[in-house]
C-alpha cells in the first residue's frame, strides 16, 4: 500500500504526515505524531477514550481515518490546557478525583468540553446522556458528573 | 486497499464502477471503520464522499428537504426547520450510538448498511422518503423502503452511491415520530422500533397516515393495514387497538436474547399507539 500525505491543523498548528490508507486517526496521533493522550479502549467507537474534536465535531478518532483529516481542523486532550495553567475542567477532575486509572480521562475531557461549549449549563441528564459513549470502570461516574457541573459553575463565573 | 477522495459524484460512481471487487463508500465511517478492524475483513478500495460539493448540506427546496449523504446525525437536529417538519425522522437519527458517532454517522449510511434495527429507517420510510442514486447507468430516485433487500444487503448496483435523501414537503396538520424499545437507557440497538407518520384535518381526523416497523423482520415493514387502522379515525381507542393488533400481525420477528417473538409482536403493537399518539399531538390533532 502506499503511503498517502496528510496536512492538516491539530490542536491550531500546521501538520503534516504520511500514512496508510487503512490507518486510523488514532494510530496516526500516537505513533505518527507522539500524541498519546487520546486512548485506544476499545477500537469499534463504544469507549469513547480516544474522543477528540474534528472541524468542530466530537468523535472518536478509532473510526476516522487518518486520510480524512486532510483540510480539516483537529482538537486532542493535548491542546486543552493553557501551557501550564489547566482548563477548569482539567482541574475539577483532580479536586473531585474524577479518575483512577486514567485511561478513561482523556476521552472524557474532551467529550465534557465540546459539551460545554455548546451548552454551558447542562443538567444532570443531559451531562449522563452526554458522556453516554464514554465508558469508565473505575469511579462509577458519578465523581465524573459532579466535576463537569463545578467545571461548568467556574466557568459560568459563579462561585464555587 | 486504495483510498480515494473524488471531487464530483459522477467520479465516486465511476470509482465504485471500477475493475476492484471490494469497493466501499466511506460517508460517517461508523460501520465502515468498525467492519476495517476486523481481520476476515477485505478492502480493495474505499471511496470517501466527503470531499464532494454538497454531500454535508441540508437544502429546503420545492420538492422539500434534500439532505446530503454525508451529512453527520448531529447536524439534523441543529437544523430548526428540518426539526420542525419532521421531528420522528429527526429523533431517529439521533438514537444512533453515542455523541461521538452521531457527530460522524449518516442516514444513507444507516440505511445502506442495512441492518433490520437500523433505527433510522422506520420513520424515513413512514415519511416516503427517496434517496437520489448515481450510477453508471446515470441517475436514478428510489423509495427508502427499496433500498434495503436482507440484513447487510441493498438493491444498489455495482458502481451505484446514494447523493442524498428527499424528505417530502410537508402539508399543513402533519406530525411523526419515531419509538423503540430497547433493554437499556441509551446507547442500544432497537429490539422493536416504530415510525408512524401522519396528516389530520381541521376536525382532527387522520386523512393519510404511514406505519413502519423495524428490528422485527429482515427488513424494514411498511404496514398497510396499520395506515388503514388511523386513517378516517380521530385516534380513538378502538383505531388504536386495530393499529397495535395490526403492527403485531405483521412482525414477523426472531427469537433471540434480547427478546421473544411473542414480546417482539406484542411490544410492536404498544410502540405503534404511543408514536400514533405522539405524531398526532404533534400534527395538532389533540
Amino acid at each position: 500500500m502506499s503511503s498517502i500525505a496528510v496536512s492538516t491543523t491539530i490542536n491550531g498548528d500546521d501538520v503534516e504526515y504520511l500514512c496508510q490508507p487503512d490507518e486510523t486517526l488514532l494510530d496516526v496521533l500516537r505513533n505518527r505524531l507522539g500524541l498519546t493522550g487520546a486512548k485506544e479502549g476499545c477500537g469499534t467507537g463504544d469507549c469513547g477514550a480516544c474522543s477528540v474534536v474534528v472541524d468542530g465535531r466530537l468523535v472518536c478518532s478509532c473510526l476516522v481515518l487518518g486520510a480524512e483529516a486532510e483540510g480539516r481542523s483537529i482538537e486532542t486532550i493535548e491542546g486543552m490546557a493553557d501551557g501550564s495553567e489547566l482548563h477548569p475542567l482539567q482541574r475539577q477532575f483532580i479536586e473531585h478525583a474524577a479518575l483512577q486509572c486514567g485511561i478513561c480521562t482523556p476521552g472524557f475531557l474532551v467529550a465534557a468540553k465540546a459539551l460545554l461549549e455548546q451548552n454551558p449549563n447542562p443538567t444532570e441528564t443531559e451531562i449522563r446522556f452526554w458522556l453516554a459513549g464514554n465508558l469508565c470502570r473505575c469511579t462509577g461516574y458519578d465523581k465524573i458528573v459532579r466535576a463537569v457541573q463545578a467545571a461548568a459553575a467556574e466557568m459560568r463565573g459563579e462561585p464555587a | 486497499m486504495r483510498y480515494e477522495r473524488p471531487q464530483t459524484i459522477e467520479d465516486a460512481a465511476a470509482l465504485l464502477a471500477g475493475p476492484e471487487a471490494k469497493s466501499f463508500v466511506l460517508a460517517g465511517g461508523t460501520d465502515l471503520l468498525v467492519r476495517m478492524q476486523n481481520d476476515a475483513f477485505e478492502a480493495d478500495l474505499i471511496v470517501d464522499i466527503k470531499a464532494i460539493d454538497g454531500m454535508d448540506a441540508i437544502a429546503e427546496t420545492d420538492d422539500g428537504f434534500v439532505i446530503g449523504a454525508a451529512v453527520p446525525c448531529a447536524a439534523l437536529a441543529e437544523h430548526a426547520s428540518l426539526t420542525a417538519a419532521w421531528p420522528g425522522v429527526v429523533e431517529g437519527a439521533n438514537l444512533i450510538g453515542s455523541t461521538q458517532v452521531q457527530g460522524r454517522c449518516t442516514m444513507v449510511g444507516n440505511l445502506c448498511n442495512a441492518s433490520p434495527a437500523a433505527d433510522s429507517v422506520p420513520a424515513l420510510v413512514a415519511a416516503d422518503a427517496r434517496v437520489r442514486i448515481v450510477g453508471p447507468a446515470g441517475r436514478r430516485e428510489a423509495s427508502v423502503l427499496e433500498i434495503p433487500t436482507g440484513p447487510g444487503k441493498t438493491s444498489l448496483a455495482k458502481g451505484e452511491v446514494i447523493e442524498a435523501l428527499v424528505l417530502p414537503k410537508r402539508a399543513a396538520g402533519s406530525g411523526d415520530a419515531y419509538l423503540r424499545f430497547i433493554p437499556r437507557t441509551e446507547m442500544d440497538i432497537a429490539v422493536v422500533g416504530v415510525g408512524v407518520n401522519l396528516t389530520v384535518d381541521e376536525a382532527g381526523t387522520v386523512t393519510s397516515a404511514r406505519v413502519a416497523l423495524g428490528a422485527v423482520a429482515a427488513t424494514v415493514l411498511l404496514v398497510q393495514e396499520a395506515a388503514d387502522a388511523l386513517v378516517g379515525s380521530t385516534l380513538d381507542d378502538a383505531a388504536l387497538q386495530a393499529l397495535a393488533a395490526a403492527c403485531s400481525a405483521a412482525a414477523t420477528p426472531i427469537d433471540d436474547k434480547r427478546g421473544t417473538v411473542a414480546f417482539r409482536k406484542h411490544v410492536a403493537g404498544v410502540l405503534a399507539r404511543r408514536a400514533a399518539q405522539a405524531a398526532y399531538d404533534r400534527a395538532g390533532g389533540k
